[in-house]
């Protein structure tokens, strides 16, 4: 286990794949089309793009992890990240809320309508670096979404690591993302999958409250555990402070983080969090490297 | 050793070589950067009085060609403009397609850079040309730009490039860096530095000699006449340091009283590089554009996320732009965000002097 020395930002495997997952590195101003496949609606204001390249050999590689900048025409863009399967690189698949003119225009396009893509961007979960190792997941409502494409990628070399345990929290059932999904997950033997909602009505039958309250359930060994963590920044806080107080290291918890981002290219200077540009050192950093930056207001 | 006479054969060599000329003008009494076609274009015979929330032109005594510290302009106008279309598609029936765009890359000789300026340039190659993506526009402008710097022979009355290391002797970077030598009744010349081959070669274009020991002399004594005029000074060592420990000093809520997060700082800062995207369409819908234009972080908008900004209080956006001149630019890019052009001084309606600002922060821990 390497976390300790190099982290998703500076990682060996971001060195070697780096044509692979940058290939916006030639082109980075203008989008590239892809065809919505399929629009689906997981929450009242949350819907799940799928959107396919015109030309099916060309794929879009990524990691886990990393996102795009995608263009409604004439409207805008937003950057999303990609919650798809990332050894399914033909097929883009984006979970997106509607909180805007771009990202509800995103979300109301029809199946043969074409999208501008830009990307993949940033930095990405350790997942191979992880190997070997006990992975916890933290997912907070929309967070989820980021580290679905980690869960793909976890279970389909799931002999590769240790114990699997993914604790999901959200406002209420119907604000669950990927439901039927998380139904199969839960079936599963070698994966521990726990979800709470804050307020559920009688006929929810498992837990109530804040993911923290969950954290104690997993089985953590702390020496070979590594935790990924994404959702809104309260939650994030409270269940680092959990981990640390679990045993934890600093080095072995990874966060995403999200900014305000027009370029994605480390240029327009939008995402900065103190010294670093949450668009290309992250959105997926190290705790250690963020955290005296997490808890200043307004920075 | 170029006498002032035969001055205008460096500019008409370089309009030779198919540069486009760039340089200080007068317009409305303003000293801007613009097009030059000849010597008589530049604004002879005039200085810069500056203060803090404060700009004048006065007529100097003798005929200097750049007798004149740094306006509202830099440089930046040209190699990163302020706004500029990106790309235009039109709507098709599958989705969209891309139209051709007139890309215009003139290649520029800018006449007369500041030290302060040139080491600006450089800050920006940082951003746009040396990071994991290249910005093929800023790339363009500035691989094929030929730079004539000019030392300066006076402080500007703001300016502390000196304690940012980036004047007022120009560094390596320039193609030619000039030394004006003048005086009302005496001897007016450049002494002239070949920074490049090209440089060299444009200088073995145009009349010069070597200079002699006391020309040399001459134009050295200039420089060091600025150097010590400067009034203002920022103590670089432990800088970022200090400014990490400060996040919540009672000074910025101090700073924040004053400030009117107009954000002429940024507009004439020669390093701010932030910029944001216009998305829009014509009339019809059918035919969108994409602009990039400069943006200002002390705009409230400039950290919106969904739910509300991230810096609301003004007090967090001026500590922002000056952690990030002073702090987070070192460690983002291994330099400092300033280079001491005292513009942001000069040009802040109410006179806000970030070298003060630094200091008060210093001193309080260090009374």
């Amino acid at each position: 286990m390497k976390t300790g020395d190099r982290g998703p930002e500076t990682g060996n495997m971001e060195m070697s794949l780096d044509a692979l997952i940058h290939p916006a590195a030639a082109q980075p101003m203008a989008p590239r089309q892809f065809l919505v496949q399929n629009v689906r609606r997981e929450t009242p204001d949350t819907f799940t793009l799928t959107l396919a390249r015109p030309n099916p050999e060309e794929g879009l590689i990524f990691a886990p992890g990393q996102f795009n900048m995608l263009y409604a025409f004439g409207v805008g863009e937003a950057p999303i990240s990609i919650s798809g399967d990332p050894d399914r690189p033909h097929l883009l698949v984006h979970t997106i809320r509607e909180v805007g003119n771009v990202t509800r225009a995103l979300c109301h396009q029809k199946p043969g309508r074409a999208i501008g893509v830009r990307g993949p961007f940033g930095a990405f979960w350790p997942v191979a670096e992880a190997q070997g190792n006990d992975v916890l997941v933290v997912a907070g409502g929309l967070g989820l979404a980021p580290l679905r494409p980690a869960i793909y990628y976890l279970l389909s070399r799931r002999a590769a690591y240790g114990s699997v345990e993914i604790i999901y929290g959200a406002r209420t059932p119907q604000d669950l993302l990927y439901r039927r999904e998380l139904e199969r997950w839960r079936g599963r033997f070698d994966l521990r999958v726990h979800v709470t909602v804050d307020a559920a009505p009688s006929d929810w039958k498992t837990n109530v409250g804040v993911v923290t309250a969950l954290l104690p359930r997993a089985r953590l060994d702390p020496f070979h555990t590594v935790a990924f963590l994404c959702g809104p920044g309260v939650m994030m806080r409270f269940t680092v402070r959990e981990l640390l107080n679990l045993g934890l290291k600093e080095d072995r918890i990874f966060v995403s983080l999200e900014r305000h981002m027009k370029c994605g290219l480390g240029m327009c200077g939008h995402c900065q969090l103190g010294p670093v540009f949450v668009c290309k050192d992250g959105p997926v950093f190290r705790y250690d490297r963020v955290k005296d930056w997490l808890d200043r207001r307004e920075v | 050793m170029v006498a002032r006479q035969d001055f205008p054969y460096l500019l008409e060599a370089l309009i030779r070589r198919g540069c486009q000329l760039m340089g200080p003008t007068l317009r409305r009494g303003d000293l801007v950067y613009g097009p030059l076609h000849g010597v008589e274009d530049l604004p002879r015979g005039w200085r810069d009085w500056q203060a803090p929330g404060s700009f004048r032109l006065q007529p100097r005594e003798d005929q200097a060609l750049f007798g004149y510290g740094v306006g509202q302009h830099s440089w930046k106008s040209f190699l990163f403009p302020p706004r500029q279309l990106l790309w235009q598609a039109r709507r098709t029936r599958g989705g969209f397609e891309f139209m051709p765009r007139e890309e215009d890359h003139p290649r520029y000789a800018f006449i007369g850079v500041h030290p302060c300026d040139l080491t600006a340039i450089q800050v920006q190659d940082k951003v746009f040309l040396e990071g994991a993506y290249v910005d093929p526009t800023y790339g363009q402008r500035r691989l094929g730009a030929f730079i004539v710097a000019v030392n300066c022979g006076h402080a500007c009355g703001t300016g502390f490039c000196a304690s940012m290391g980036a004047g007022p002797r120009a560094a390596p970077g320039f193609d030619l860096a000039l030394t004006e030598v003048v005086s009302p009744n005496g001897p007016h010349y450049f002494l002239v530095e070949a920074g490049t081959e090209e440089g060299g070669a444009v200088l073995g274009e145009i009349p010069h000699r070597p200079a002699a020991p006391e020309e040399w002399q001459a134009a050295e004594d200039r420089i060091k006449q600025a150097e010590n005029q400067m009034g203002r000074f920022v103590q670089t060592r432990g800088l970022k340091e200090l400014l990490y420990r400060n996040y919540e000093h009672p000074r910025w809520d101090d700073v924040a009283s004053r400030c009117l997060t107009c954000g002429n700082c940024t507009w004439v800062c020669p390093t701010c590089f932030c910029h944001t995207m216009e998305d829009v369409t014509d009339l019809t819908g059918e035919i969108a554009q994409r602009w990039r234009r400069l943006d200002v972080c002390f705009s409230v908008n400039y950290s919106y996320l969904h739910g509300g900004s991230v810096r609301v209080s003004p007090r967090s956006r001026y500590r922002q732009w000056l952690t990030h001149k002073l702090a987070t630019w070192v460690d983002q890019f291994g330099c400092f965000g300033c280079v001491g052009c005292g513009r942001c001084i000069t040009w802040c309606p109410v006179g806000i002097d970030l070298t003060e600002e630094v200091r008060a922060i210093g001193e309080s821990e260090n009374p």
